[in-house]
């Protein structure tokens, strides 16, 4: 079986894998990093979205092999190293934006590569960016609001810092 | 406790969840993340075909396949006496007689009755080796005719079972047929409307999953299952399907990702992998693929339905008449026989005062995937064919749509109201909830945005609708009396450990609702300590003394009742442990703020004081009372709780594409009691997004073979977040507390998609009034609604 | 999904070569392939990740043309400035295709190759009379796109690049089917001078087509009134649970009348 690694919220990691494994595979069954979900066969749900070079990707629909070398983020990276929630995380807390919490790793890692691209969105480009991300619970009301909360204590933040 | 800590997790304070935190981080523990030494896995081999015998199955060559452990048929489930799924409700007929109710294979034997219907299970080393396997099974059928439209069953020439040779389940009326007749007599005016409630499919974002277990050295098995009531699945499956007493088996259903009633039920894929996991001696997992889901999670809805309403010439309701059809699917569900009858028929009056009804109900099997209840469950059936046969009527007597229903409402002297349909609202002010709703949309101001909007070439519609629903099910003996085979109470206890900590062991299941928190601030409320110092458990069989679990949003109504009863024998307790303590009559001792106090005295003992003599009995009244401070309570209701309320919703509608814009949806619930707003606006928000997703996204078809073309989310379209808008939401403007739990609540997990539906398609159906449409059945797809626009274009033209 | 072996070479020849062993499959975003292979409808021996070749990627804008190498992603695409002063259409284009994860990941040369009936770009290259470069030829348009999923592909032959005509102006109109969020019917209109080119993908059992009366009418009168007299027939419009031939054909109009207006006309 061919071999790959990479790194996985900074940490490197290595594994046995089928040319089949899915990049969702390896960090579920081999790393037993379970934060990221699978909700669909189809690419659609989204819960299942990590990082990879810092770009959102639905880690159901790229190959364990396709990311070897990569640095790859998860969910499971997300909190500040004191182990508290991040601004992000925290807005979702905050404004209730989970239910059962299974499309939330997926909305997590998708709006924070929102916000990495446009700090400022409007609701509009929330909406629209959360097409790949579908949440059965919330009707979104509450996920879209945690965004642009987040959005604006983060700019907040960069304000302060200069 | 700190006055911060109080405010904090104080009813009717916003807490923030206390589950969240382990969601945010990847950290909840979901069926699939489980994984048991040894495990093994499950694929089953499901039917293709809608309706065939099975002429020819071998599985041989998969049984030689790499990695294979054991390959199961129906052949090996009888051999060892298996029963088959069963279901938890019995229908009365019209005439006297039971409803037809086959059996329900868990593999299916002789014949296969819908896509999906499981056949062979193979059980291998990996997924990828019982995938392979399964492809080497020889599976063939000789296709039946497929029974597909219910319409038609009757005189479909095929039987779904041959106990049924014209695919009737059940023939059963309610109400009062000949009191309504008389009001039609009288009538003078006669609305009437053929309409379909589209069937749907729940679609929780965790596809369903188990891991059965077997421990030789005690005979004792184990079943970690996506589940919203694990006794309930202990009990269905320990006792009907296993021959499994409680203590052998212990059920555990840990973070559930979403449920809307699909996981209520008890499946064949979990007696599978527990009765599998013995026979091979391993853990045997099963997680479904969402394609897998599509065929084999029951599905909700689908009825067909005829009404018809008599009113006097002001539009006063004098009689209501309905006649459904539901459809079962191949096999009973759990719950399925109850949906379109108890939890329909009997919610007909909705909040009106309509003095006779009756309803007919029809229940059919077909050749799909079996149909069950799908949050609101007969409530959003009835809801929609009263909202919409309304609107109807005011259309058609040129009322206004609110004014029609102050016409009728049951108003607020009227409580306790007893329905002509067995129901009595104990309280509800309906009149306030509808004019809070049509203050927060700007009733008034509508027609100048339509005009606006007819400026821009759109089409603007504005759509009321009043719901009523009866959750907290429900009193154990009523609905014994109408055929369910279970009580519908639940139980909690509560311990008191010594250092004053607490441990809430609860029936009710959380799988989205937040009940860690909520139950909490409850618990924390009672008692006067920090929500810190509190856990809610639930999802163990093993832990919780009983359950019935989660559904009809019935948790905080009946479990936390049950919760409360249990404090409430806490206290009376610990009254006497502390009276005992301070050497004062029991009669004295008053509780308040976490503090036992000596009325009229400066004694007190704190809370924690008090658990810990409990525990250390050595000034304790050991005589007359044992130590220890744990308390268990069963709470059985007294009659149904009635949320209701009034929701709007406006939209835009684009002539040349027929695109619905939904502009405004807002809601002016009334659930009672609120114990924590923010969860309670939460849930309405998401019943909302169902509720607007079936009435003009969700689209679930059978085409005439029994296939299902709808069968992914690349045909089935979920709602997202850019089809919505942000909601108005309003839960706390009115509150008429419910008057008979000690709560004062109602529930609101179904209520936006009980009310929603409704409001969007007499929107859309406003909007649409100048091309003369009347109706149009959900979903309100694009093509469907420029269809009706274009088939009243040349008839507009030629006017 | 069954298994195969996984290759990813880091130069064209190497890819290539790697495309003549057995059962050879390019994979380039995976956005497609991955999800049929999970449906074992799709059974490759060997994948050959194109993602590594560096000479399958980049933007060049030219006077008079574009060029888009196979495996740039949508999301280059989407972000060009360069290209969104050329052809703003296609930016736009490249914008709306699936959602963000999958425009991370998608390629250009996947979704030509790929030639699903309701995909955006084929409309793209037929209207902005485009040309398909593959490892040894360039084939136009009209001759590369054969039907639905088919082309004029040889086996083990890759597609490098797309080459785009720079029109006078653009408009792509996309009709989203509400699940998939594919087109459900997508018109791509381009303006040569006078000459007015109308692609449609998503609508027709035969694939991605150009409309011969629409380009005629707006060749004549680019203006949206000068579409509404022209006849387009719903004989051969896909049938299926979001749209009927006759919706198809009326929304054919209806996004040109809108690409029409979008360019000026």
């Amino acid at each position: 079986m061919p071999s790959v690694s990479m790194v996985v919220n900074g940490r490197q990691v290595s594994g046995e894998v089928e040319g089949r494994t899915l990049l969702v595979e390896f960090l579920r069954e081999q790393l037993r990093m379970t934060g990221t979900h699978v909700g669909c066969d189809t690419s659609q749900c989204g819960a299942c979205v990590v990082h990879v070079n810092g770009e959102s990707v639905k880690s159901c629909s790229i190959f364990a092999m396709a990311a070897s070398g990569a640095e790859v983020a998860t969910i499971e990276g997300v909190a500040n190293a004191d182990g508290t929630l991040s601004v992000l995380q925290q807005a979702f807390q905050d404004h209730h934006g989970l239910q059962c919490g299974f499309c939330t790793p997926g909305m997590v890692m998708s709006a924070a590569d929102l916000l990495k691209i446009n700090p400022n969105p409007s609701e509009t480009e929330v909406r629209e960016w959360l097409e790949g991300n579908i949440c059965r619970c919330t009707g979104y009301h509450n996920i879209v609001k945690a965004i642009l909360s987040a959005a604006a204590t983060l700019r907040g933040e960069a304000v302060a810092a200069e | 406790m700190a006055k911060d800590e109080v405010s904090a997790s104080a009813v009717g304070a916003p807490m923030k969840r206390r589950e969240d935190v382990r969601f945010l981080t990847g950290k909840g523990s979901y069926t699939d993340d489980m994984n048991r030494p040894g495990q093994s896995y499950v694929v089953f081999l499901r039917s293709s075909v809608a309706h065939g015998v099975i002429r020819t199955l071998d599985v041989e060559a998969a049984k030689a396949s790499e990695g294979v452990l054991a390959v199961y048929t129906h052949r090996d489930i009888e051999a060892d006496g298996l029963g088959g799924v069963p279901c938890g409700w019995e229908i009365t007929q019209s005439d006297g007689s039971k409803m037809v109710e086959p059996a329900h294979p868990i593999l299916a034997s002789g014949k296969v009755r819908h896509v999906g219907d499981p056949v062979v299970a193979v059980i291998a080393e990996t997924k990828a080796q019982a995938r392979d396997a399964a492809e080497k099974i020889t599976l063939e059928i000789d296709a039946l005719p497929a029974v597909v439209d219910m319409r038609s069953a009757e005189t479909a020439g095929a039987a779904v079972h041959d106990e049924a040779p014209n695919n009737v389940c059940y023939d059963w009326d309610f109400g009062d047929k000949e009191k309504t007749e008389a009001g039609f007599a009288q009538a003078a005016h006669v609305t009437t409307l053929e309409f379909t409630n589209n069937r749907l499919i729940a679609n929780a974002m965790e596809p369903r999953a188990c891991i059965g277990e077997h421990d030789a050295a005690g005979d004792r098995y184990t079943l970690i299952t996506t589940s919203q009531n694990p006794h309930v699945i202990r009990l269905l499956m320990g006792a009907f399907v296993l021959n499994i007493p409680e203590h052998r088996l212990r059920v555990l259903a840990p973070d559930v990702g979403g449920g809307f009633g699909s996981k209520i039920y008890h499946y064949a894929e979990e007696a599978l992998v527990t009765w599998a996991s013995k026979k091979v001696g391993r853990p045997v997992k099963w997680t479904a693929d969402r394609s897998e889901s599509f065929i084999s999670d029951a599905h909700g809805r689908d009825h067909v339905t005829k009404a018809e309403l008599a009113m006097d010439a002001e539009g006063k309701f004098l009689a209501l008449r309905a006649d459904t059809m539901a459809n079962m699917g191949s096999y009973l569900s759990t719950f399925a026989p109850c949906v379109p009858t108890w939890l329909h028929a009997t919610l007909l009056a909705g909040q009106y005062t309509t003095p006779a009804i009756h309803c007919r109900v029809r229940a059919m099997f077909t050749n799909t995937v079996p149909v069950d209840a799908y949050r609101g469950a007969g409530r959003p059936e009835a809801t929609y064919l009263l909202e919409r046969i309304i609107n109807k009527a005011a259309a058609e007597l040129g009322l206004d749509q609110a004014e029609i229903r102050r016409r009728n409402f049951i108003r607020p002297d009227q409580f306790p109201y007893e329905t002509p349909v067995a129901l009595t609202y104990d309280t509800g002010d309906y009149l306030a909830t509808l004019a809070r709703v049509m203050t927060m949309a700007d009733y008034a101001g509508f027609e100048a945005r339509r005009q606006e909007a007819a400026g821009r070439g759109k089409l603007r519609g504005l759509g009321l609708s009043c719901y009523i629903e009866a959750c907290g099910i429900a009193p154990s003996s009523l609905v014994g009396a109408l055929g369910a085979r279970a009580g519908l109470y639940e139980a909690a206890t509560v311990r008191v450990n010594p250092t004053g900590s607490v441990s809430v062991f609860t029936g009710s299941h959380s799988h989205g609702q937040g009940h860690e928190t909520t139950f909490a601030q409850v618990v924390a409320d009672q008692l006067g300590i920090p929500a810190d110092s509190i856990e809610i458990v639930h999802g163990d069989t093993d832990r919780i003394a009983f359950g019935m679990g989660t559904y009809g949003s019935r948790s905080l109504a009946v479990g936390g009742s049950a919760i409360v009863g249990a404090i409430e024998k806490i206290v009376a307790k610990a009254k006497r442990i502390a009276a005992h303590l301070m050497e004062a009559s029991v009669d004295d001792i008053v509780f308040e703020d976490g503090q036992f106090k000596v009325a009229g005295t400066d004694k007190a003992k704190a809370f924690a004081e008090v658990s810990l003599a409990a525990y250390v009995p050595h000034q304790y009244p050991i005589e007359e009372l044992e130590p220890g401070l744990e308390e268990t309570s069963f709470y059985d209701p007294k009659n149904f709780t009635y949320p209701a309320g009034s929701y709007l919703c406006e939209v835009e509608v684009d002539p040349d594409t027929g695109v619905i814009d939904i502009v405004g949806m807002w809601a002016a619930d009334d659930f009672g009691k609120v114990i924590n707003p923010m969860i309670v606006e939460g849930q309405v928000h998401g019943g909302l997004a169902q509720g607007l997703g079936q009435a003009f996204i969700e689209q679930c078809v059978y085409d005439a073979n029994g296939q299902l073309p709808s069968g992914s989310y690349m045909d089935y379209a979920m709602p997202r977040a850019d089809d919505l808008p942000s909601f108005a939401v309003e839960t706390d403007l009115v509150g008429t507390p419910c008057t008979h739990n000690p709560l004062g609540v109602k529930g609101c997990g179904e209520a936006g998609a009980i009310g929603s539906p409704p409001a969007l398609v007499n929107a859309v159906v406003d909007a649409l009034k100048p091309y003369g449409v009347q109706h149009m059945d959900m979903p309100l797809t694009p093509q469907k609604v420029w269809t009706a626009i274009d088939a009243a274009t040349p008839k507009m033209a030629a006017e | 999904m069954y298994d195969f072996q996984y290759v990813k070479p880091a130069n064209l020849y190497d890819a290539v070569a790697a495309m003549g062993s057995e059962d050879a499959q390019a994979l380039s975003g995976g956005q497609t392939l991955t999800p049929t292979m999970k449906q074992r409808l799709a059974q490759p021996g060997t994948l050959v990740d194109l993602t590594g070749v560096p000479e399958l990627k980049g933007i060049e804008v030219g006077p008079d043309s574009v060029t888009i190498k196979a495996a740039t992603r949508h999301v280059e695409v989407e972000r060009s400035a360069e290209l969104r002063a050329a052809i703003p259409a296609l930016v736009e284009l490249a914008s709306r295709i699936g959602d963000p994860q999958v425009r991370n990941r998608g390629t250009i040369g996947g979704s030509v190759a790929n030639n699903d009936p309701s995909a955006c770009y084929p409309a793209a290259v037929m209207a902005l009379d485009g040309v398909v470069v593959t490892n040894n030829r360039e084939i136009s348009a009209s001759d590369f796109f054969q039907g639905v999923y088919a082309t004029a592909l040889e086996e083990n032959e890759i597609v490098t690049a797309v080459r785009f005509r720079r029109p006078d102006s653009a408009s792509y109109q996309k009709f989203v089917q509400p699940a998939s969020r594919f087109a459900l019917t997508g018109v791509f209109l381009a303006k040569f001078g006078p000459e007015a080119r109308v692609a449609v993908t998503g609508a027709s059992e035969n694939g991605v087509f150009r409309h011969a009366g629409l380009e005629q009418a707006l060749s004549a009168s680019f203006t949206a009134a000068a579409a509404d007299p022209v006849a387009v027939s719903a004989d051969g419009m896909i049938q299926d649970l979001h749209g009927t031939p006759a919706y198809r054909a009326h929304l054919i109009k209806v996004m040109t009348k809108r690409a029409v207006q979008a360019c000026g006309g």
